[in-house]
């Protein structure tokens, strides 16, 4: 596996040596029309996936789902069943695979954790003042070394979205690489830019950038928790911009689109954009997720459908 | 049939458009004053699938008699249509524009079957930009005194039509629609490798009750549209098609009161600069050249890149071709379909040939061609100089010429360097530099930061070689009125 | 002083590239009144006259037609001060010209100036009455504009020597095109005069250039050459606009075939149009942000 951070020999660990030489490095990355970025994900999104290809889809969507509770009433019961349908999500059918991880709050982690002991499912954890991610980079790290040491194999951080829409880019750079430091060895760092509020694709762009060059694992639309999380267009982008930091540092990074995506059509949809943009190789629950609930019932129910010939219905997949 | 590049990984299974749907008969008359009738020599002619050579049909074939019965035809329905209040001539189009809605998945099957391009392309923009122009010009048909040209302007009467084979139906609505909504009849001959889409055009006029004579298809080859061009009883002459031919016509008329218009031949220069948004260019370019197989005339056939960022465009566009899929045309995820003949692909095969000879370096993605039909793989050329006939002529074909320049002013000289003037594009963040390059390019259409768009009320036409006169928006009524 | 003055001759040249040069051919030919008397010697242009003229006025457009359309219509008003100074000159010239008395033939160098400055209005107010955006049915801003010809060979009218010359000349330069102008071959003077006029208007040099001499045998070059774009044919007969349609055909130049008109009426903008391509610019809108569709 590729080492997930450049080396201090790198040519490009020159572009945080400081905030104007950062910005003039993210500024100079090539601008996005928005509507011709639009037109290509709506493109792909007419592809038609039938049969065994739609089969092997919903295994891929299946396995790469981040099966996520991020609400303020979690409790361990509700984190433990949802623990149990991440590693069997379809009790009539031992063929399912199991999703790639579960996704809680910091203090959950260690529950979750021993509910999917054994597994192979991960449990990632938001962190970082989630989902604002207005605190003190010191209580934001503490958060990260909280989850990290309560055993989650994967911190979802958020950036100071704040920062970056006022230009401070290294100060986001340095949160990054704060966190990622936090993280240590064992855990996987998911970088959250929240889309909806960066507003701009050109902005987009630039954080995908960003968080990468800054050492994330993974790089992630959206919280959930804003009115427009991910979007085919959105995510689109941010293969373009995975692919091209591979072409350009031999690093491969993974994303992450998250909130919004709640039928396999949609799944579907974006995995063309992943085949047809980054390609095969992030063809695999190590490099791309999706942060969802509600959408492995539906990829479950589709699964159904496929293997009996009829449409399935919600009262035979599970509620947890 | 999909290129190797494309993931094994995640095979997209066949998905084909069911071909049912579209329901075609063993043979087609031509259509003259409201009826289906044989040709006056008993001609006929086959129609094949270009994806497979299959034969789809015999059709009668047009010959001169044909054409002076068609045009006497248009000519006594002329009096009663053009006399008819534009409200009720704008219904009729109206009506025209709602049943190919209705018929708009079996006329995408059935245009695919007959020309060889993707379902993709003639369910989501053949079809709809059909019906969208007969809408447009519906509405103008009541509306005439208000479009600029004085008050109550006059048909012209029978207007001759001839269409080339690459877009069949929406070639035949920018003829049409314009033509009837001014109070013109219509004699129109579809290209002879795709006459089927008019005839089931033609039983669309006769669905929507439209008056015997007012619109009359004759398939037919060359010498029909020749006939029917010098016809001395033809007012107005319409056609789309390669330069040479719109010469020639343009002798045909000479001396005439004929009014005329031409949309010819192009070789659109897309200019991509440094600061361009690369991954949208990197569509735009490939939408340029490979949308309905390069076989239209105002493709984007040469690139013109700043050499800064030559090597990093054509390694992303060289990926991005590696993804295209060539096949079955009526499969729903198939991009590149087939050349519309064989006659076409030879042509294509050998101007490849001469850029090679003359030194231009070739490129493809690795391809596998299906073994019957007519078939090209999307084609690169490097190293490629104004002096190439690859850079000259157009190829109307999946290949694409890739030239550099240095700056802005080059880019102009280079894009403008060709007797055409039908298209061209540019991609740049920069606002000003847009509307500075707008300007001095000597072409009808240019496409900023996007390519290939169209739109029934945006005006479509050429400088130049490329021809004269417009179609499209209140522009391409002028061409159909007395003014 | 009993014995009138020996009056002054005006050599008539032509007028090409903002100079008046003999005809390269070293020829001429006799240019008489209506009843036949000797007025001048006109030049007779070759073909050779016709080529350089057509360098001339290539040359010069893309500095006219980059011109603002303000600073045309400036210039053109300007050719109709500097007529007004000459009226006297011109009445004298077409009466000769076209055998009118004295007082139709100021009716008809005021009805010329008048055109000049009917044109001069225009040059600025085409491009909104024929060009504007489109409604496209998708998220683009789509604006057509008129934009010049080119090069366009203008056939005066052999009747109307002046009159009839202005009002095919004027629409062509008005909208940015430049001209090579074949005078009435009967009557060239009221057209090689002009030139003078043209030359001392803030006209630049090749904008308009004035030849004289048989229209089939300048026309002929003309409607083949490749590097003119456009051809009004309004100064030829039926048989020769068949012939240099046919030419034309050759590069596919606009043509505006001869029609009857009646130049002392108020023209339309046919003529403006009849050399005006329809430029057709995309550029996509979008939205605002990443968070909304752009469609």
């Amino acid at each position: 596996m590729p080492s997930s951070a450049l080396t201090a020999a790198h040519p490009l660990k020159d572009v945080a040596a400081s905030d104007s030489a950062l910005r003039r490095f993210l500024h100079g990355l090539p601008g996005v029309d928005a509507v011709g970025l639009e037109g290509r994900a709506a493109s792909l999104g007419t592809r038609s996936i039938k049969t065994t290809a739609k089969a092997y889809a919903i295994d891929l969507a299946i396995s790469m789902v981040d099966l996520t509770t991020l609400e303020g009433a979690d409790t361990p019961g509700k984190v433990r069943a949802l623990g149990a349908k991440a590693v069997k999500p379809d009790p009539t059918d031992r063929t399912t695979p199991a999703t790639a991880a579960v996704c809680v709050y910091p203090d959950m982690v260690a529950v979750a954790k021993e509910a999917v002991a054994g597994s192979g499912v991960k449990v990632a954890s938001v962190a970082t003042a989630f989902p604002a991610g207005r605190a003190a980079l010191d209580v934001k790290l503490a958060d990260v070394r909280d989850a990290v040491a309560a055993g989650a194999d994967e911190i979802d951080m958020v950036i100071d979205r704040g920062a970056f829409l006022a230009g401070r880019y290294l100060k986001v750079y340095d949160e990054i690489t704060a966190v990622k430091e936090a993280c240590g060895t064992s855990a996987r760092l998911k970088v959250i830019f929240e889309t909806g509020e960066l507003s701009t694709y050109d902005n987009i762009r630039r954080a995908s950038w960003l968080g990468m060059l800054a050492g994330a694992d993974f790089i992630k639309t959206s919280t959930g928790k804003v009115a427009v999380n991910a979007t085919p267009a959105n995510t689109l982008l941010m293969l373009e911009a995975v692919r091209d930091f591979r072409a350009e540092t031999g690093i491969q990074v993974g994303v992450k689109p998250a909130g919004g995506i709640r039928t396999s059509k949609d799944a579907i949809k974006f995995l063309v954009l992943v085949n047809e943009t980054a390609g095969a190789d992030w063809l695999d629950n190590h490099w791309f997720r999706f942060g969802a609930s509600s959408l492995l019932n539906d990829l479950l129910m589709q699964r159904q459908k496929l293997a009996t010939g009829r449409y399935s219905g919600p009262d035979y997949v599970t509620v947890d | 049939m999909t290129m190797e590049n494309v993931s094994s990984v995640f095979a997209y299974a066949p998905a084909p458009e069911s071909r049912a749907i579209a329901d075609i008969a063993p043979s087609y008359g031509l259509f003259i004053d409201g009826e289906f009738v044989e040709a006056a020599d008993g001609k006929v002619f086959k129609t094949v699938s270009p994806s497979t050579e299959e034969v789809l049909s015999e059709i009668a074939q047009a010959g001169s008699e044909d054409v002076d019965r068609a045009v006497k035809a248009a000519r006594r329905a002329f009096e009663k249509w053009s006399a008819l209040p534009g409200s009720e001539r704008a219904k009729y189009l109206f009506r025209i524009a709602r049943i190919i809605q209705e018929r708009s998945r079996e006329l995408a099957v059935l245009e695919t079957l007959d020309n060889g391009k993707p379902i993709k392309e003639t369910r989501d923009a053949d079809l709809p930009l059909v019906a969208a122009h007969f809408f447009y010009y519906a509405g103008w048909a009541d509306k005439l005194d208000h479009a600029g040209f004085g008050a109550n302007p006059r048909p012209l009467g029978v207007a001759g039509q001839v269409i080339p084979w690459n877009f069949p139906l929406l070639m035949l609505a920018w003829k049409i629609a314009p033509a009837l909504a001014t109070g013109n009849t219509v004699v129109l001959k579809p290209a002879e490798t795709t006459p089927l889409s008019a005839l089931f055009f033609a039983d669309i006029c006769r669905q929507a009750g439209l008056p015997k004579g007012v619109v009359n298809i004759l398939p037919g080859y060359g010498d029909a549209g020749a006939a029917l061009i010098a016809h001395p009883d033809v007012n107005k002459v319409a056609f789309t098609g390669s330069t040479a031919v719109g010469k020639e016509i343009a002798r045909t008329v000479a001396g005439t009161n004929k009014k005329v218009t031409l949309e010819l031949g192009g070789k659109g220069a897309n200019i991509v600069f440094d600061d361009a948004p690369i991954d949208q260019a990197v569509e735009g370019i490939v939408n340029g050249i490979f949308f309905n197989q390069g076989q239209v005339c105002c493709a984007g056939s040469r690139l013109l890149v700043q050499e800064s960022i030559q090597d990093e465009l054509l390694e992303s566009l060289k990926r991005r071709l590696s993804t295209l899929r060539l096949g079955d045309p009526l499969d729903k995820n198939t991009d590149i379909g087939a050349i519309n003949s064989e006659e076409q692909l030879t042509r294509i095969t050998s101007l490849v040939e001469q850029g090679e000879a003359e030194g231009a370096e070739r490129w493809s993605p690795a391809c596998e061609l299906p073994e019957s039909g007519y078939w090209f793989a999307p084609t690169l050329f490097t190293n490629v100089t104004q002096a190439h006939r690859i850079a000259r002529d157009e190829i109307f074909g999946p290949v694409l010429s890739v030239l550099t320049f240095r700056t802005p002013d080059e880019a102009v000289a280079k894009a403008n360097n060709t007797p055409y003037g039908l298209s061209a594009g540019i991609w740049t963040e920069k606002g000003s530099r847009i509307l500075a390059v707008a300007n001095k390019l000597r072409a009808g259409v240019v496409w900023s930061n996007t390519f290939n768009k169209f739109d029934p009320t945006s005006p479509f036409g050429g400088y130049k070689e490329s021809g004269f006169g417009r179609e499209g928006g209140r522009h391409g009524l002028e061409a159909y009125l007395d003014v | 002083m009993s014995d009138a003055r020996l009056s002054v001759f005006k050599t008539y040249k032509l007028y090409v590239g903002g100079k008046f040069p003999r005809s390269e051919s070293g020829r001429v030919y006799e240019v008489t009144d209506s009843k036949g008397k000797w007025l001048a010697n006109a030049p007779l242009s070759s073909r050779k006259d016709a080529r350089d003229a057509v360098v001339a006025a290539r040359k010069a457009f893309g500095g006219w037609s980059g011109a603002t359309a303000y600073n045309r219509g400036q210039v053109l008003y300007r050719v109709a001060e500097m007529l007004e100074g000459r009226r006297d000159q011109f009445t004298r010239e077409v009466a000769d010209a076209e055998g009118l008395s004295k007082s139709k033939a100021a009716a008809v160098v005021d009805a010329t100036i008048d055109r000049w400055v009917w044109y001069a209005g225009w040059t600025d107010k085409i491009a909104q009455v024929v060009g504007g955006g489109n409604p496209v049915a998708g998220p683009f801003f789509n604006l057509s504009s008129p934009e010049p010809t080119g090069v366009v060979a203008v056939l005066a009218p052999q009747e109307s020597s002046f009159l009839g010359l202005v009002s095919v000349l004027a629409p062509v330069i008005a909208t940015g095109n430049t001209a090579v102008v074949v005078a009435s071959e009967k009557s060239p003077l009221p057209a090689l005069s002009l030139a003078e006029v043209l030359a001392t208007s803030d006209v630049p040099g090749g904008v308009v250039n004035v030849l004289s001499g048989r229209t089939a045998e300048i026309a002929t070059p003309l409607a083949a050459h490749q590097d003119v774009n456009a051809i009004d044919l309004a100064g030829a007969d039926e048989v020769l606009a068949k012939e240099l349609e046919i030419a034309a055909a050759d590069n596919l130049k606009r043509v505006v075939r001869p029609q009857p008109v009646d130049y002392a009426e108020t023209p339309g903008i046919d003529r403006l149009t009849a050399f005006l391509e329809t430029k057709t610019v995309w550029h996509p809108t979008g939205s605002l942000g990443a968070s909304g569709s752009s469609y």
